[in-house]
């Protein structure tokens, strides 16, 4: 194929990829929109393939990935897709530094001059340690997610002036590489290693609930990774989607951001309520509080003309999805209008709960977003809250309060509120939750998912 | 003519004009199908594939082509595994006929 024949192919592919995310503004369109982007995806690699000599490895390799791809995809409890998404970054971010490390040793075959010119120097500089930061970064927030690593912030002394340190020796490396005359390993090996491990650091001092913020990051990161080595290679293609993804994950990270009221900066130094408050919230009396049974709360429900469900992360932990969803369909065949509300950062994704709800088979037009919902919590005879707590704190109301502005649901204003909880343990903020202590607030004590079937079997 | 122009700036012309595109397509994603955008775009950022083929692609084989086969691997593991879990979790999003329109 002529060099003008690929170059239109690979334009061909980008508008493909456009299409892919313009196809996800609604859910009738969406699936039409990722088969453009497997189109997309197939064009691009079919006309690559017709530059290469390689064929018996390339294609071995793209059925071993694939199949592992495909079994992965498969097999993933939807409860576990926040893991999935940071385990695939990582891939990407390891793949940029293995291609720019090959770029270094034989530029030839990618098609740049044998000795590096500067500018392309730069451009690997900048995909190897983009790419190294999201392996890394990525690595524990797949620790962290899957529970393996715990998920409180890891924070120590100097922890930011060691990372701006690191950040200052890797550009030096970085500039030694740029300067010298003939491909310096030495330097190019150091950068690497310390991107390494500031992704390491970065990302161990952000906490659980923290999480929908730092994986929007390492997806935006991902593609920028991605359009660096597009950069070095000069291909727009790369550049194009690279850029798609990496301004979709920075447009996700200030949504989530902006639905916790935090700056963004705040999140990514790691560590919430450092700035104090987070202990003193108690005044040290001792609060009282009203708890009931899973059948009180059936009988409530039932008798109820409207239901708001708010889910949280505690759903997901319990697997709780399905049992909701009985729940819903009973109370729906009562006559009570059911519906259930979305915080932007309920879970550990953007997302995360409208695909668990999804997957219960409860139909998308019940389930609304904050601004859609949150003025009808006033005539709303039920609220039912399961595993949430920060999201719908009346806290973000009363100035001084560490999450003072987050917006929240608007919970407390219906007549009665049940919470599902497994104890009284304060949410992720730290801070107590005056909606429990409300005269109107019953709490339900238990796993959410044996909570719900509870009700299930009362009503 | 105003000479030649460095490539450099023409890659840079549509990086910046692909940022502008991203935003504007990304805020019209619902909110609801953000997991989804995620995975999609992981997908899509698997397009690295085709620099990790162009690694893999001489036939003189030293180590800069093992490395690039890795990079392979990764990066379908990220095309496949992307695209096939969008459309399992985008399967989910169907309209229910049953209810609804009830």
């Amino acid at each position: 194929m002529s060099a003008n024949m690929v170059a239109l192919a690979y334009l061909v592919a980008s508008v493909f990829f456009i299409l892919a995310l313009k196809g996800l503004s609604s859910p009738e369109s969406a699936r039409r929109g990722n088969l453009f982007g497997m189109v997309g995806m197939a064009i691009a690699v079919a006309t690559t393939l017709t530059l290469t000599q390689n064929w018996p490895l390339i294609l071995g390799c793209i059925a071993v990935g694939g199949i592992i791809g495909a079994l992965v995809a498969q097999r993933v409890q939807m409860t576990a897709m926040p893991e999935l998404v940071a385990f695939m970054h990582s891939l990407v971010g390891l793949a940029a530094v293995f291609i720019a490390i090959a770029a270094v040793n034989n530029p030839v075959s990618f098609g740049l001059p044998e000795v590096l010119p500067a500018g392309s120097k730069l451009e690997l500089f900048l995909g190897t340690f983009i790419g190294a930061m999201t392996w890394s970064g990525s690595v524990i927030a797949f620790l962290k997610l899957s529970g393996r690593m715990s998920g409180t912030p890891i924070v120590f002394t100097g922890q930011h002036m060691v990372n701006l340190l690191l950040a200052i020796a890797m550009v030096g490396f970085g500039l030694w590489f740029f300067f010298s005359e003939t491909t310096n390993w030495t330097a190019f090996i150091a950068m690497t290693a310390i991107a390494f491990i500031l992704g390491f650091l970065i990302i161990i001092p952000i906490g659980g609930a923290d999480m929908p913020v730092v994986i929007s990051m390492l997806n935006s990161y991902s593609g920028w990774a991605a359009a660096g080595i597009g950069f070095s290679l000069g291909n727009p293609m790369l550049i194009i989607a690279g850029s798609l993804v990496g301004s979709s994950g920075a447009i996700l990270s200030y949504i989530m951001c902006k639905a916790m009221n935090r700056p963004f900066l705040s999140v990514i130094l790691g560590g919430f309520g450092s700035d104090g408050g987070t202990a003193a919230a108690d005044d040290g009396v001792q609060k009282t509080y009203r708890s009931g049974s899973a059948e009180d709360a059936a009988f409530l429900m039932g008798n109820a003309d409207s239901v708001i469900i708010v889910p949280g992360y505690g759903l997901a932990v319990a697997r709780a999805q399905h049992a909701v969803k009985e729940l819903a369909e009973v109370l729906h065949k009562k006559g009570v209008n059911v519906r259930f509300a979305i915080h932007p950062v309920a879970g550990r994704m953007p997302g995360h709960m409208n695909v668990l709800l999804a997957e219960a088979e409860i139909p998308y037009e019940q389930v609304q977003e904050m601004e859609e919902i949150n003025s009808d919590f006033s005539n709303t005879d039920v609220v039912l809250v399961l595993g949430a707590n920060d999201v719908v704190n009346p806290a973000a109301n009363v100035p001084g309060s560490p999450i003072y502005g987050m917006p929240i649901l608007d919970a407390y204003k219906a007549r009665t509120v049940l919470v599902v909880k497994r104890s009284m343990a304060v949410g992720y903020a730290g801070l107590d939750n005056d909606l429990f202590y409300m005269d109107k607030t019953m709490m339900i004590f238990g796993d959410a998912k044996k909570v719900v079937e509870h009700m299930v079997k009362a009503l | 003519m105003i000479g030649e122009i460095d490539p450099v700036i023409i890659n840079l012309t549509v990086f910046v004009l692909a940022i502008f595109v991203g935003y504007h397509v990304v805020w019209n994603v619902t909110p609801a199908l953000h997991t989804p955008l995620m995975s999609v775009t992981n997908a899509i950022s698997g397009i690295i594939l085709v620099g990790a083929m162009l690694a893999a692609g001489p036939t003189e084989t030293d180590w800069g082509v093992w490395l690039g086969a890795a990079a392979v691997t990764l990066a379908a593991i990220n095309v496949f595994g992307g695209f096939l879990v969008s459309q399992r979790m985008l399967e989910m999003f169907k309209k229910k006929d049953k209810k609804g329109n009830a």
